[in-house]
């Protein structure tokens, strides 16, 4: 967050706020977060668990969007099949920058229990991840705590992706 | 395999569209928010009318019938969880089915009630999870936030008896791990008053007699009792199509024998009818673990069954008696080995008919394991019925058959 101070009772019209472009670009980046609903497996399950009325993700400015152009974070829960991995790909190529990615639970992690001919054994084969998320199917906790932790990656981050050495290695 | 994106032609496997300047091919998935999970359907379409619907499935093929092969009989319990992952335990417990059949051993009677009350549980947690995304798909946002509440503490439940919300494992071959906590059914009772008292006031009050709901669902996807007895179809589509088929009354497992319940039969074979299915058999549900939580309080507390060549005994026993800890070790060391032969148990899940066909050769693991899952045959018949409809109709016929597709692709 912007660490600003102004004096409220002293400044007679709007008050001023003093902040670099970074943390003012960051703030607003990390706090409207638009997921791309990309349920796989059981974990999508969860997923819309938490965008549901208990656990409630738009509170933290969080909307999931059905379209790749939407989307800042794509948060892909669920098993990967090799079959479906062309797919993501081509829909992360499709999403705007800056994007993120959420990799939740076991199989999207690693392949999880699915050792087998099918399944891509982690989907940071096909997308670059940011943020790892376990369990199987991990709590929707889980999957709010993953976003708060992405919302702290990206305030610490440069505005100018360009900086960031990350996505220096996405445009390889 | 990779797709040329400036390829004009559309790119099928095995599968040829005749293309004329009438119409179009639209792909539909297999990332798609109403697409239930990764089908991916190709659509030819004269205008918005549907000329030719192609279901293509795979997309969530994990080879979960082949990993049964080289998995202990306990082993692969929990596997069966992520096929139809939104009512775990129907699962757990249609494989357990089938294995005790194959061993000839049958479940206590106490472990035989918790059995029945978690599988109702799991029908109504599936079926308002039918409700939700039913209602989201047609546009009803808010019934999906109501139905996800009452699903919450539905939830909260199953949490409370095995310790996961989602991935429950909460059946073991031969009975169950765990007796019911303290409390548990007082919290259920609660549970099913409020269920049902919203299920009146919320969900009915909100889409049964709603115009917007009755002009989407009604005569749309209609499968009448020809098509879905010839495609396979069972569970709500079938029964939605005026055929009174269930399997807990056909072939009565666990305690639905002796339980008094209606099935709810629908004739008006389109979405809207089994709409009204889902939601009378969440009743139907509910009377049953009421008339199951008095067989439980006088049950005996046994809760595996006593089959020392199978099973292991009960814990005291294997840290008092030499034999019993004997038993256990190689239990847990090699699995159990079943007699040889073949079985196929059908269970009725939340979706339709989920039986297990496991064929043993007397080794510890399943020389062959094969999932007759309905939201396979739900699947299928799409092609059939999509024919025909406008475009905007195909979304509410893919969420009226419910299909899970962990369970379709395996």
């Amino acid at each position: 967050m912007a660490q600003h101070q102004v004096n409220y009772a002293s400044a007679a019209g709007l008050p001023v706020a003093l902040t670099s472009v970074d943390k003012l670009i960051n703030w607003g980046r990390s706090n409207s977060l638009w997921p791309m609903t990309y349920g796989l497996a059981c974990c999508a399950i969860e997923m819309m668990a938490t965008g549901a009325s208990r656990y409630d993700f738009d509170r933290m400015g969080t909307i999931f969007r059905a379209s790749p152009r939407q989307s800042d974070v794509m948060i892909l829960a669920g098993t990967l099949s090799k079959k479906h991995a062309e797919f993501t790909r081509r829909l992360y190529d499709q999403m705007m920058e800056p994007k993120w990615v959420i990799s939740m639970g076991s199989c999207a992690n690693t392949g999880g229990m699915f050792n087998t001919y099918s399944i891509v054994q982690g989907v940071d084969r096909i997308v670059p991840v940011d943020i790892y998320l376990p369990g199987c199917a991990p709590r929707p906790e889980t999957l709010q705590y993953a976003l708060m932790m992405l919302q702290k990656k990206i305030r610490r981050e440069s505005a100018d992706m360009n900086k960031n050495t990350k996505s220096n290695l996405r445009m390889l | 395999m990779m797709q040329q994106p400036n390829k004009l032609v559309p790119f099928f496997e095995n599968l040829n569209f005749e293309r004329d300047d009438n119409t179009m091919v639209v792909n539909f998935g297999p990332q798609h928010p109403s697409a239930h999970g990764q089908l991916r359907l190709m659509l030819e379409l004269e205008g918005e009318k549907v000329v030719k619907a192609y279901p293509d499935i795979g997309y969530l093929h994990r080879g979960i019938e082949k990993m049964a092969e080289n998995m202990t009989y306990n082993e692969f319990l929990p596997t069966t969880d992520r096929l139809d992952y939104i009512a775990s335990t129907a699962n757990n417990y249609a494989y357990a089915h089938a294995v005790e059949k194959l061993l000839g051993i049958e479940a206590p009677r106490r472990a035989q009630a918790i059995r029945t009350m978690l599988l109702e549980l799991n029908r109504i947690i599936s079926h308002l999870f039918f409700i939700a995304t039913h209602a989201l798909d047609v546009g009803a946002m808010s019934v999906f936030l109501y139905a996800f509440r009452e699903r919450e503490f539905a939830m909260d439940l199953m949490e409370d008896y095995c310790g996961a919300r989602l991935t429950h494992s909460s059946v073991r071959i031969g009975g169950v791990p765990l007796d019911l906590p303290e409390g548990w059914l007082a919290q259920m009772m609660t549970f099913l008053d409020k269920m049902e008292h919203e299920l009146e006031h919320t969900y009915e009050a909100l889409l049964t007699e709603n115009r917007i709901w009755k002009m989407r669902l009604e005569d749309v996807g209609v499968i009448d009792a020809e098509d879905a007895l010839s495609w396979g179809c069972t569970g709500p589509i079938l029964r939605g199509a005026g055929v009174q088929y269930d399997v807990r009354k056909e072939e009565p497992y666990e305690l639905y024998g002796e339980l008094d319940f209606d099935i709810p039969v629908s004739d008006r074979n389109d979405a809207y009818g089994r709409y009204m299915l889902h939601v009378e058999e969440m009743r139907q549900s509910a009377r049953i673990i009421r008339q199951v939580m008095p067989i439980y309080r006088k049950s005996e507390p046994q809760l595996m069954a006593h089959a020392p060549q199978y099973l292991s005994a009960p814990k005291e026993e294997i840290m008092t008696q030499n034999y019993a800890l004997m038993q256990h070790f190689v239990l847990v060391t090699q699995g159990m080995r079943p007699p040889k032969g073949e079985v196929y148990a059908p269970t009725e899940s939340p979706k339709g008919e989920l039986g297990f066909y496991i064929k043993s050769e007397g080794e510890p693991y399943a020389y062959r394991l094969k999932c007759r899952a309905p939201s396979f045959y739900h699947t299928g018949i799409l092609q059939k019925v999509l024919v025909g409809t406008y475009l905007a109709d195909v979304v509410t016929m893919i969420s009226s058959s419910n299909i899970v597709f962990g369970e379709v692709d395996r």
